[in-house]
């Protein structure tokens, strides 16, 4: 009766093997590496890279030890960490600002083992060091924003339809515009609603004049907010590749939240500088009317408004924007030609050059701001003459006051403004000397734990403590190779949740166990006890799972972060225990027990 | 054979019923009392506010970090060694504004300028509304965990056994986190998880001994209602103490293998495992005595169960 047909054990062998491959890339441990990805993600990565990548590491003789192509990047490995900061160089120098060389880490195992999609577990960033962002965007001046849009907008749709108004104001998210009669008022709001379908308009007699309220539909408020978030994260995706991260991830969580998580970065002050700022650029003409001393004062003129500059005095600007940091395509560190001067190249799109070619021929001789707003502040950073005509879209912005910030400004120029501001809500920092003391430390209290139990186990159950240790070895070979397999983040709680199922799955062996010495102390034959041991302990060790299931389900449902790596091993860890502590521990009792039919005692 | 407890007789677990009531109830109330007046010692994740670790490559020098902390102007730091002497933890509370995520690179900025051989090990900062967010969600999921198992007894079971059995292992919760708030240790969200498993593990103890509670109702149909449930608890000791025992093996291990990280977790676990064994004998089966279980609940409707275990 304790002999398996010969697929059971055909099966379990199956899934041992199975296990035992995807547990392997695990052991081989990780080599240094140099990662090459294109800034933008529309790049094609292909053999021609791959080719480039080679010979340029031949060219400089940098010895590698392999170059491959890895979904949208290219990876190099290499013997040191040494070499690997060499050829990063080599590479970034070779290939220029259109491509980011990052340092990384990747899996030492053999090609065939990653070719049968064989990956080391994915560790979480407290394992393997990093930074942990939650951002959270500022969606009421997102909507603010919106509305300063229309504040512009409304200007300029008033003008072509040659309506009269007055002064355009607003509070929060409504937009008022003013008029003498009730006439402009009407061909106004008939005007605009036609063209802005999206806002609600309530017309209002004041005592003063008439008066129209443009307010955004709860609709259109809703996509302004979608709005906002996905340019964030489009933004803070090019600008986590100017930082040169391997393997970022950035995420949506929620209506208004973004995660970021950056493994391996080191100046965790400088990634938090260059993800939170939310720097744009406009250019505006300088009001040249105005009067210097009133200026200084910090009184500004009708139709402009008053900006700090660099060396601490006021500068007046007009209110009209003449070119937004939208209108640049690329933007480069470098050095003015004549004065030496740290500076910023800016490149400007086909409608962005025409708009400037025509403000600065009708305006020589006068000046022009470059403004840098960060954090809603303008500074004029530059306001020089203009001495010509400046057509082809290429302009120079000097002012930086060293190379290093403008090669900041030209990085934040580069990946775009943010839609709105962001605030980082949460953050996690791990050292990457302290995260290998977290593996090693997960590491030791499951190996020195699984020693003592299984120590124990043996004293106490003799050969069946035998299998029963076998089990929850294999036990954790299932759970490691699951891990590996689905690619579940691996964090410290998750490492303390493998011990924790590992004490938890030899449960199910005593259960077996105890059953057993019951069965033959009641004066079973040693065959019928290991039969009814093992085929009656099946209902309670299904029943004493379920409950701590129900609780991993919701910790993984509830939980964030560190906590969701804990559920998801423990739930996993239950699953796998109830298969290798009932069949597979089942399997070695049959094939030692199982032929003997004058079986006369059992060793438990 | 080697058997660490060879209970042959029943031991009359109900007969105690006074002394172990009179014992659940004088520790629960100590930990009511612990939670009202000192109140858990929440951690920055339910909190807010920012937790910094640093590691000098010499003995650490607290004064002289103060010293230097105090020039950043920053409001209520505090400094104390963390594990060795080398080691440093510097918390500070949540401040409003957009500058609070910015606290850490002034305090590393400071530290740094003192003293040029330390190294950033951990950081750790939670907004105040994330904190609020944390410990809601934990606070939810205490619930569902609670609700979810007791719909899972009444199942399996009946409502008298999930009443009893939640009831018990709650017992369990309620001191766990007693003792966290008498020694003041810090209660962070692996401390949470850890709770929320031990939950589901010290109910599946009670399970075992519902189950031979049952299986014995049928049975022993001679006997009375407290003996039924000793001879129950007194068939599954023996499993209960060994599986307990080497649950608590992997725990120990992690209390002194697995670092600062998990050292208030596993010792949450530890406290669970030992009063888990405690309550589900203990305190369940009173409980279920005290509900007025009766045989009818089980023989009348002739259900078909597999028998139960050990």
């Amino acid at each position: 009766m304790n002999r398996f047909p010969l697929w059971k054990y055909l099966l379990i062998g199956f899934t041992l093997v199975v296990a035992f491959l995807y547990t392997l890339p695990n052991f081989f441990g990780e080599v240094p590496a140099v990662q090459v990805s294109p800034v933008r993600t529309s790049e094609k990565v292909d053999t021609a890279l791959l080719g480039e990548v080679e010979s340029l590491l031949r060219a400089s003789g940098v010895p590698y030890s392999g170059v491959e192509l890895a979904g949208s990047s290219i990876k190099a490995r290499f013997a040191s960490t040494d070499v690997q900061i060499r050829a990063k160089d080599v590479l970034q120098n070779g290939l220029g600002p259109r491509y980011t060389v990052a340092l990384n880490l990747v899996s030492a195992s053999p090609a065939w083992l990653g070719a049968i999609n064989a990956l080391p577990m994915y560790l979480g960033l407290d394992l393997r060091g990093g930074v942990h962002f939650l951002l959270e965007v500022d969606m009421k001046a997102a909507l603010e924003k919106a509305a300063i849009r229309y504040q512009n907008d409304f200007r300029t749709e008033l003008r072509s339809a040659k309506i009269r108004y007055g002064r355009i104001t607003r509070e929060g998210n409504a937009v008022t515009v003013h008029f003498a009669t009730r006439d402009q008022r009407d061909a106004a709001a008939n005007k605009l609603a036609t063209t802005f379908a999206d806002l609600a308009f309530t017309p209002e007699d004041q005592a003063e004049g008439f008066t129209l309220t443009a307010r955004m539909q709860p609709e259109a408020e809703k996509q302004v907010q979608e709005f906002a978030l996905q340019q964030n994260i489009t933004t803070l995706r090019n600008r986590v590749n100017e930082l040169g991260v391997a393997e970022p991830v950035i995420q949506q969580q929620g209506a208004s939240r973004v995660v970021v998580q950056l493994p391996g970065v080191q100046d965790t002050a400088k990634a938090k500088d260059i993800l939170g700022r939310t720097a744009t650029l406009e250019i505006r003409l300088v009001d040249e009317m105005a009067d210097p001393t009133l200026v200084a004062q910090g009184q500004a003129p009708f139709g402009a408004e008053i900006v700090p500059s660099r060396d601490g005095s006021n500068i007046a600007v007009k209110k009209d924007v003449v070119l937004t940091g939208d209108s640049i395509t690329d933007a480069a560190p470098g050095f003015d030609s004549q004065s030496g001067q740290a500076a910023v190249h800016v490149s400007l799109d086909g409608k962005g050059a025409r708009i400037f070619k025509d403000v600065t021929r009708e305006n020589v001789n006068k000046r022009m701001a470059i403004l840098l707003i960060e954090k809603g502040i303008a500074e004029a950073i530059t306001a020089p003459v203009i001495r010509e005509e400046i057509g082809g879209g290429r302009v120079q912005i000097t002012g930086m006051e060293t190379a290093q910030e403008a090669s900041d400004v030209a990085l934040l120029l580069r990946a775009g403004a943010l839609a709105a501001p962001m605030q980082i809500v949460e953050e996690r920092t791990v050292g990457p000397s302290m995260g290998a003391e977290n593996i090693a430390k997960g590491f030791n209290a499951n190996i020195w734990g699984f020693t003592a139990v299984v120590i124990f186990m043996i004293f106490y159950y003799r050969v069946f403590g035998i299998f029963s240790s076998l089990a929850l070895a294999i036990n954790g070979f299932f759970l490691i190779a699951l891990l590996s397999m689905l690619q579940a983040t691996l964090t410290l709680p998750g490492m303390a949740a493998i011990a924790l199922t590992l004490g938890m799955a030899i449960d199910a062996n005593v259960l077996i166990n105890e059953r057993i010495r019951e069965e033959l102390r009641n004066g079973s034959t040693p065959q019928a006890a290991i039969s009814a041991g093992y085929e009656r302990a099946w209902g309670t060790i299904l029943d004493a799972n379920v409950t701590t299931l129900i609780a991993g389900v919701s910790l993984f449902w509830l939980g964030s972060g560190p906590v969701r790596g804990f559920a998801v091993v423990l739930c996993l860890g239950i699953l796998t225990s109830m298969f290798s502590a009932v069949t597979v521990s089942r399997a070695m009792a049959n094939l030692t027990y199982g032929r003997q039919a004058r079986l006369a005692k059992l060793s438990i | 054979m080697i058997e660490f407890f060879p209970f042959r007789k029943t031991i009359p677990f109900m007969s105690w019923g006074k002394a172990t009531t009179a014992i659940s109830l004088l520790t629960f109330l100590f930990s009511v009392w612990a939670l009202w007046d000192r109140g858990l010692n929440l951690g920055v994740d339910f909190t807010g506010g920012t937790v910094i670790e640093v590691a000098y490559d010499h003995p650490a020098d607290l004064v002289a970090v103060r010293g230097a902390l105090e020039k950043t102007g920053l409001p209520e730091i505090t400094v104390q060694n963390f594990g060795t002497s080398r080691d440093v933890l510097i918390r500070l509370p949540v401040r409003g504004g957009g500058s609070a995520a910015e606290t850490s690179n002034q305090v590393m900025a400071a530290l740094t300028a003192a003293d040029a051989g330390v190294e950033l090990r951990r950081v750790d900062f939670v907004g105040p509304q994330v904190g609020k967010e944390l410990y809601d969600s934990g606070a939810l999921a205490l619930l569902v965990v609670v609700i979810g198992i007791m719909i899972y007894l009444a199942i399996r079971f009946e409502w008298r056994f999930a009443v009893a059995g939640m009831l018990a292992n709650l017992h369990d919760i309620i001191i766990i986190l007693g003792v966290f708030a008498f020694f003041q240790w810090e209660f962070t969200l692996t401390v949470l998880a850890g709770v929320l498993a031990i939950l589901g593990y010290s109910v599946n103890e009670s399970v075992v001994i519902f189950d031979r509670i049952r299986e014995n109702i049928r049975k022993l149909r001679g006997e009375t209602i407290p003996h039924i449930i000793d001879d129950a608890i007194t068939r599954t000791m023996s499993r209960t103490i060994i599986t307990h025992g080497s649950t608590q093996i992997m725990v120990l291990s992690m209390l002194f293998f697995g670092g600062e990280a998990l050292h208030n977790f596993a010792l949450a676990l530890t406290i669970g495992i030992l009063f888990g064994i405690y309550s589900s004998t203990l305190v369940a089966s009173p409980l279920l005595l005290m509900f007025g279980v009766k045989r009818e609940h089980f023989i009348k409707p002739v259900e078909k169960k597999e028998e139960a275990v050990v």
